[in-house]
């Protein structure tokens, strides 16, 4: 997430105080990534220096406005006009974890993915819960990417899931693998959100 | 939540099989399930693995192998193929994919048609079907036919139909099955609004975002269910973190 473009881009909308634009951006993104205001005012210092905003003191030099200059006007039509870079594919600990679990002798691999579901599951009950009873737009908005990413990563937990207990024998009872039990202890599930979240 | 001491739906030991030539099929393994009012829970699970065999079992469509039903405290094993037709009728909604409208009716005539067929007199039926198409937000379309509604309003309107009258217990098989994703997100709002309000709702969906209005998910396989979630406390709500 760009700090620098979201000033940047709130600037575009008329001259702020630092605070003014930390208070503007919690709103516009549903409060979710709170920012303080050292990060607010390091950002503008860097930006200044790099002749994307200027400033105008008031009171003595007490109040500081900064406003967008063109080489800064510039830089957010080209952030609009150019997609956040995808992802390249990197470390994904669930992938990583549940790979080893299928290739280790001893390990229940369904064991392993029931409890990494779990904690998914309930990651999105959490966050439609969170969605439901906010109230404005852009929490909604933001809620949704967290609720379609856990959801993805559900998919694909299943998926493996059913291709895991393809292969898996089938016990005379006609249940597949080990699975939980009461009083058998749960394996530690990756905690279930990459991305910290704060309402 | 409101949560009354006696489950509206209870299974205790629930097993169905089906015999298929010389092989016996295990639809549903000792299901135990207590479902409350004001509670709604997600059944989870592959093609296959029970879901929908449990909910017909639990609206009475589909009489268990073994064990015990109860809707409303009232159990169904000893009751006559009359009486289970009156517990359905009054007792259980059922909420289905394709809606299940009779396209000759209106909205007002479908959400009624539960009422009518119990006997209530016609100017009951339709004061309690209104109420139960304003509930759904529907007031405005009473009059409509099936074919006038949009999916997700006729989905609504099946929602209405489920609830109209003292019904408590409200199932659901994939209610948002054919919708896209905005509409049947509204279904699901539906759903739990009517939780909220103090029905006991079951949803079988294989959408891993609509079990998440749930307040408990249970998940199937192959006729046993293998795995619980519930969400967390609110107070707990989200972990912290910044930029």
């Amino acid at each position: 997430m760009s700090i620098k473009h979201s000033l940047l881009v709130l600037l575009g909308e008329g001259d702020r105080y630092g605070y003014e634009l930390r208070q503007e951006f919690e709103g516009r993104t549903g409060g979710v990534w709170p920012l303080n205001v050292g990060q607010v005012y390091t950002t503008l210092e860097r930006l200044e220096r790099d002749g994307l905003v200027t400033r105008e003191e008031s009171d003595g030099g007490r109040q500081v406005r900064y406003r967008l200059a063109d080489v800064g006007r510039t830089e957010v039509e080209q952030w609009w006009s150019s997609p956040v870079p995808v992802q390249k594919v990197g470390r994904d600990d669930v992938a990583l974890k549940i790979a080893l679990a299928a290739s280790t002798p001893g390990v229940d691999v369904l064991a392993v993915i029931h409890a990494q579901r779990r904690a998914v599951m309930t990651s999105l009950q959490d966050l439609n819960r969170a969605k439901r009873t906010g109230s404005d737009e852009a929490w909604e908005l933001v809620a949704d990417a967290l609720i379609f990413r856990a959801e993805a990563e559900v998919r694909w937990l299943d998926h493996t899931e059913a291709r895991l207990a393809q292969r898996t024998p089938v016990t005379a009872s006609g249940t597949r693998g080990a699975l939980q039990t009461p009083g058998a202890s749960a394996p530690d599930a990756v905690p279930a959100t990459g991305e910290g979240v704060q309402r | 939540m409101t949560l009354d001491e006696r489950p509206a739906l209870a299974m205790r030991g629930v097993t169905k099989t089906y015999v298929d030539g010389e092989t016996t099929v295990t639809a549903l393994a000792d299901v135990t399930l207590d479902v409350f009012a004001g509670e709604m829970v997600a059944v989870m699970g592959t093609s296959g693995s029970g879901k929908s065999t449990l909910l017909a079992i639990a609206g009475a469509l589909l009489a268990p192998t073994d064990g015990e039903i109860e809707v409303d405290g009232r159990p169904l094993g000893k009751l006559s193929a009359r009486k289970l037709a009156q517990v359905r009728r009054e007792r259980v909604g059922f909420v289905f994919q394709d809606y299940n409208l009779l396209p000759t009716l209106t909205s007002l005539e479908n959400v009624a048609l539960p009422l009518d067929l119990g006997g209530a007199s016609s100017a009951t039926a339709r004061s309690e079907a209104r109420r139960a198409l304003a509930a759904v937000g529907l007031r405005e379309r009473a009059s409509s036919f099936p074919d006038e509604l949009s999916g997700g309003q006729r989905q609504r309107v099946a929602i209405a139909r489920a609830i109209v009258g003292r019904r408590r217990l409200l199932l659901a098989d994939e209610p948002t099955g054919a919708l896209d994703s905005v509409t049947g997100e509204a279904v699901l709002k539906g759903l739990r609004e009517r939780a909220d309000e103090g029905a006991a709702v079951v949803v079988v969906t294989h959408d891993a975002r609509h079990a998440a209005w749930a307040d408990r998910i249970v998940y199937l396989a192959d006729g046993r269910i293998v795995d619980e979630t519930r969400a967390s406390q609110p107070e707990s709500l989200l972990t912290g973190g910044t930029l």
